[in-house]
């Protein structure tokens, strides 16, 4: 074995190991040379995006893998070890490569946005820790794992948020995040005590099984109430997504988009927690949780929309949007779990295909707001690093002096709208017509929401880029060709997504969608006695 | 891989092409622009036809005339002030509220998968 397939065999590792290692290592460089950390930090998400995507070649090719960090032995001497592995499924894998796309074109953005800024060393060391802790969470297949990678990336991300500390609203929302962060992260951790307390497991596919012989106990409702619960807020799912705009408003631009990666990331925690490993059970409870997840994504789409239309702000308004689209995928894929979870064994994937349609739709949608929203953040922070100007009363006319963005900023307003032939209304369409055959007045209110968010960034381009030239603009110039090349490499991939959508769907969407329903192929692992 | 790449995408009970609707797009934009074309060219630039105020009322500089986005969708919010003004003093700003939220929402669900 030479030294690249030896590299290879251990991708989920490095893939967590070489941007914590980056982290560490990026104050020392930062000592020798400012733009030596700002290319190492690149180099260093660059490599580790090279594994995520052979890691995605192989597991997509070849099926699941789990990775094992100490003992390969399940038990010895009849006690069970002590050992995390990571369970990398066509799911996990998908939620990487959005991590690691958002990811690299953060940092990739950071080099000129974050240019004139001190303290860059510490910046960069978080947003490789950051960058950890999200990639962690979508790889990890231990729950307490999940909870330590959870904390990593909450402690970074809160860090990240109050960067700016000469603003007091920055550490105002930082301070809001870790909170928040910290509340939910102790729910789930007790919720993850009360499942190791029961089955003296700690792995997600061990406590699944178990779930299902035990039959759904007491403590196992309460563990999922609280799992739901904290994910859903960390997830910013309505009304617990007040913490989410404050956040995403007051980040650096870079750092938005990043956060939009590790909000995803609690969602996909709570969609493996629903699916995978409670998902011999989930069919159980008096009230279906798939509906509770239905009802979150309308209340979190209109709640979004609402808001996000009275906002004078640029980067609150489009973090009112981003919560609006964080209901689409609550609706898909609650829409999905009503029939995946329900009692009725005449009601089935089979005998209503439109559930499958709606988990594809939603993990879809997932993607493609990452992003289209990512791409929006990005521009609100060019828009920022151009004219140094926030409020949306007071910026105009700037197509003029940014075309570059303002092209950009349409591509992101038509695909976050869902309007063709953007990726967005690929998605979209799914929801649209599984959600209605759930129930008419879902999609109705979905469609609503599309047309709305359309005003809202309609109004935003207007308001920012149209209109007469305003005279203190006059000496506003483009952005610097890094920031120009991050904003092209997510508008290209919009663009691809949008007239390619089956390619997307059928070689990564679907497969995803089937690990996350099927959670017999998570299970199986453990028969195979690792 | 070409026929994998332009395959249609099936939406359950539909279909979605990007490229057929690029197509019929061109298409329709082309006819518009022949119909565009017939029309009346009697724009003249500079002149009355492209003052704002055609009562005679003195005009703003250009810059002045900048619609702000506050003054856009004014009639929409009006209408749903009632709507607004709920959810605004649902936003206080205000961590406590932000966790009282999650904990009402916990309850609830607590309440539907019938252990309260």
């Amino acid at each position: 074995m030479n030294i690249i397939d030896m590299l290879l065999a251990h991708a989920p590792a490095l893939i967590i190991a070489i941007p914590l290692l980056g982290a560490f290592l990026t104050p020392l460089i930062s000592r020798v040379s400012d733009k030596g950390r700002n290319i190492f930090a690149i180099i260093i998400l660059g490599i580790t995006a090279l594994f995520v995507f052979y890691l995605a070649s192989d597991v997509l090719a070849n099926g699941p893998i789990t990775y094992v960090f100490g003992s390969t032995a399940e038990t010895v001497q009849s006690s069970t070890v002590i050992r995390i592995l990571f369970e990398i499924d066509a799911l996990s894998i998908f939620m990487a490569i959005i991590g690691i796309i958002l990811a690299f074109v953060a940092v990739l953005y950071s080099y000129a946005f974050m240019e004139k800024n001190t303290g860059l060393d510490k910046y960069y060391t978080l947003l490789l820790l950051m960058t950890t802790g999200m990639l962690g969470m979508m790889l990890t297949g231990d729950m307490f794992n999940f909870f330590v990678f959870l904390e990593i990336t909450s402690i970074a991300s809160a860090a990240l948020v109050a960067f700016w500390t000469n603003k007091s609203k920055a550490v105002e929302a930082g301070f809001k995040y870790i909170v928040i962060s910290t509340v939910g992260a102790l729910f789930v951790l007790f919720a993850i005590a009360l499942l190791y307390g029961q089955y003296d497991a700690l792995n997600m596919a061990k406590i699944a099984q178990n779930l299902g012989l035990s039959g759904f106990t007491f403590l196992d409702k309460i563990a999922l109430v609280l799992l739901i619960a904290a994910l859903a807020m960390k997830g910013g799912l309505a009304p617990m997504h007040m913490w989410l705009p404050d956040a995403y408003g007051r980040a650096p631009a870079s750092i938005s988009l990043l956060l939009v990666g590790a909000t995803q990331a609690s969602l996909y925690g709570l969609f493996r927690i629903v699916f995978t490993v409670y998902g011999d059970v989930i069919s159980l409870p008096t009230v279906s949780i798939g509906w509770i997840l239905v009802l979150l994504g309308i209340i979190t789409m209109l709640i979004g929309v609402v808001m996000a239309i009275i906002q004078t702000e640029f980067k609150r308004l489009i973090a009112y949007s981003a919560v609006a689209e964080l209901g689409y995928m609550a609706l898909a894929i609650g829409t999905g779990l009503t029939i995946v979870a329900n009692a009725d064994p005449t009601i089935t994937l089979q005998t209503a295909p439109f559930a499958m349609k709606a988990i594809i739709g939603g993990l879809f949608h997932v993607i493609n707001d990452a992003l289209d929203v990512g791409l929006l953040f990005l521009v609100a922070g060019a828009v920022y690093y151009a004219t140094k100007e926030t409020s949306l009363n007071r910026l105009g006319g700037l197509a003029r002096n940014m075309k570059y963005t303002t092209v950009f900023f349409i591509i992101g307003l038509l695909a976050v709208s869902g309007l063709p032939p953007f990726n967005g209304f690929a998605s979209k369409l799914l929801i649209y017509e599984s959600t209605y055959q759930l129930n008419p007045i879902l999609s109705i209110v979905a469609i609503l929401s599309s047309i709305l968010l359309l005003a809202i960034f309609v109004k935003v381009l207007h308001a920012v880029f149209l209109g007469p030239a305003l005279p203190k603009f006059e000496s506003v110039r483009e952005v610097p060709k890094s920031m120009l090349v991050a904003m092209a490499i997510i508008a290209g991939i919009i663009i691809i997504f949008g007239l390619f959508p089956n390619l997307v769907v059928s070689n990564l969407i679907e497969p995803a969608a089937n690990a996350l329903v099927n959670n017999n192929s998570y299970l199986q692992w453990l028969t195979g006695g690792i | 891989m070409i026929d994998m790449i332009l395959e249609t995408l099936q939406t359950g009970t539909g279909f979605w092409n990007p490229l057929t609707w690029i197509v019929a797009f061109v298409i329709i934009f082309l006819i518009v622009f022949i119909f565009r074309g017939m029309g009346n060219k009697s724009y003249k630039k500079g002149t009355g036809q492209t003052q704002a105020f055609l009562s005679g009322n003195k005009e703003y500089e250009k810059h002045q005339m900048h619609v702000q986005s506050s003054n856009l969708y004014w009639g929409w919010t009006e209408s749903l002030k009632w709507v607004i003004d709920m959810l605004k003093k649902m936003h206080t700003g205000n961590v406590s509220d932000y966790v009282l939220w999650f904990i009402v929402v916990m309850g609830l669900l607590l309440l539907s998968v019938g252990l309260i």
